[in-house]
């Protein structure tokens, strides 16, 4: 069953192209993850999505309606930005103001203890931490046991620890059934939940495919090495030094390898790994369209260039 | 219906927490009656019962033009409100839930008036005429409310403050607000009829006393209130129509 779909979905503000014909089925039992640099996209198409906007062209449904009629959003559930909530009314107000929306909320003192926040019902939303806050936004996205929570940047700001709650309690929630599409800038967190990853860039979707396969898309291996200094090898689209590790990017780890021993290289401690999804998002969004799997070098190439003037290493 | 009254609750729980927002609406009615009407009218019985429903309408003007126009102004901007357009109601129990709050404040605001009024000074009214008086409160309250809504979704809140007390003190002197029927100088005399205010006032003359509210006066009040539904209706959709569009 399809719980949400975009189909030809394209939404312009003035000038701009936010979304350029998006399609998109998000089925029950499903967890997405919306994958995209800022500006993408994503929170246009999650906007319309949840009725705060209108298409300028396509069709956007929710359980099989109008995401604007108030009775498609009955099964839905979705975070306030943090910042947004109400600085005087207390935690558990906000719960039962949002629980009283719906027809058959979770209990509160329930809902406070999935989320850690049992101990806070009496506090004021405005004299919580950060972390406290965005707790209790995605907690207001489960209080009326919804079909399919749409999350924009869950974990944004958050420690490492109070990430792996939140990741704990979206993965329950998927668990029993509970159908999650989530949009992130820590790639780490998307393959970390999602099974199926979205791609979006300049308003298109990119890719939509498994996290593995989105990572084979662009069929990049990362080898790493200790050596003191390498004679030119072919196939190497990226090569980068950090602590006095190599890191060499290829398409084709074997051959690498092959060649780095009939060179004679003296190295040590040698590891080939899948690269990260990061790497692959970079390849994807900086071709600009839908890649195939014999593009692998070139976007690799490309890949390489936005990392590297992004200036952070991409961790393997 | 249900979720109007959560959402008037709810509003309420955020104003009242904040209680200088609450005593700020009630301040300076209350103290222009300390100030202005007990020393001079509060000896004749007649005079001190006008000018204290001439504060009440007062407080109406200043509690609806002020939460309205910089509460939705301010509203606006905070991200909660769009968040509330995603759970399963339309705007309309948010926006019914608004006004119901304002009409509670409203009441609110007038207890320090009516108070001063009736131990301090003269003032007298009977029973049935202080019932009418509280209906016409909330009938006096809809240009108001509406100016207050026109304000609101059609400013950034900052302008929206500025604008809120700009038309705010020539509505209230010039609506011969600060002086006993038919004694305000005569260029006031002469405006007066033309401003929301006047009719207003005049409306709660009459529910208190002995009063013949003026034609001129009552036209006018009206035309205000079509002016300012239209204003406010457009204001709205304009909102929606860059938000939610």
């Amino acid at each position: 069953m399809i719980l949400a779909r975009a189909d030809q979905l394209s939404r312009r503000y003035g000038d701009v192209l936010a979304l350029d014909r998006v399609d998109l089925d998000v089925r029950a039992g499903e967890l997405v993850g919306l994958l995209g640099p800022n500006g993408a996209g994503k929170s246009t198409l999650l906007n319309l999505l949840v009725g705060l906007r209108r298409p300028t062209a396509g069709r956007v449904e929710l359980f099989g309606g109008d995401p604007r009629d108030p009775a498609s959003r009955r099964r839905i559930g979705v975070t306030p930005q943090e910042t947004g909530l109400p600085g005087t009314l207390r935690v558990g107000e906000v719960v039962d103001f949002v629980s009283a929306h719906h027809p058959d909320p979770v209990p509160r003192a329930e809902l406070l203890d999935r989320f850690g926040l049992g101990e806070l019902a009496r506090r004021q939303t405005g004299g919580l931490s950060g972390g406290q806050r965005r707790r209790l936004a995605v907690a207001l996205a489960f209080a009326g046991r919804p079909r399919l929570v749409l999350l924009d940047e869950p974990t944004t700001g958050l420690d490492v620890e109070a990430r792996h709650t939140l990741w704990e309690a979206i993965r329950a929630f998927h668990d029993d059934g509970g159908t999650v599409l989530l949009t992130s800038h820590y790639l780490e967190e998307v393959e970390a939940l999602a099974r199926r990853v979205v791609v979006i860039g300049q308003g298109r979707v990119l890719a939509d495919d498994t996290v593995d396969a989105i990572r084979d898309i662009v069929g990049v291996r990362r080898v790493s090495l200790l050596a003191d200094r390498l004679p030119a090898l072919p196939g190497v689209v990226r090569s980068e030094r950090v602590d006095g590790r190599t890191h060499l990017l290829t398409t084709d780890a074997d051959q690498l390898v092959r060649d780095l021993v009939t060179a004679g290289v003296a190295f040590k401690d040698l590891e080939v790994r899948p690269t990260s999804l990061e790497e692959a998002f970079l390849a994807i969004t900086a071709t600009g369209g839908q890649p195939s799997t014999d593009v692998g070098g070139r976007s690799a190439a490309a890949a390489g260039s936005t990392a590297t003037a992004a200036g952070r290493p991409t961790p393997a | 219906m249900q979720l109007t009254l959560v959402h008037a609750r709810y509003q309420l729980l955020e104003i009242v927490r904040i209680p200088v927002a609450v005593v700020g609406s009630a301040f300076f009615p209350a103290a222009a009656m300390l100030f202005f009407v007990v020393p001079f009218a509060g000896k004749d019985p007649v005079a001190a019962t006008f000018a204290t429903a001439s504060m009440v309408t007062f407080s109406v003007l200043s509690a609806n033009i002020f939460q309205y126009g910089v509460g939705v102004a301010e509203d606006r901007d905070q991200p909660w409100n769009p968040y509330t357009r995603t759970l399963p109601a339309g705007p309309a129990p948010r926006f019914a839930g608004r006004v119901l709050a304002g009409l509670v404040l409203t009441y609110l605001s007038l207890v320090p008036v009516v108070v001063i009024g009736a131990t301090l000074t003269e003032a007298r009214i009977t029973v049935p005429a202080f019932l009418l008086a509280l209906a016409t409160v909330a009938v006096v309250s809809v240009p108001f409310t509406l100016m207050g809504l026109a304000i609101g979704y059609s400013l950034p809140s900052r302008a929206a403050v500025v604008v809120a007390q700009v038309v705010f003190f020539p509505l209230a002197f010039g609506g011969g607000l600060l002086t006993a029927p038919d004694q305000a100088p005569g260029f006031i005399e002469a405006v007066a009829p033309y401003l929301p205010t006047r009719g207003a006032v005049e409306l709660m003359w009459a529910a208190v006393g002995d009063y013949p509210p003026n034609p001129l006066s009552m036209i006018m009040l009206g035309v205000w209130v079509v002016g300012l539904a239209a204003l406010a209706g457009w204001a709205y959709r304009r909102d929606e129509g860059r938000r939610f569009s």
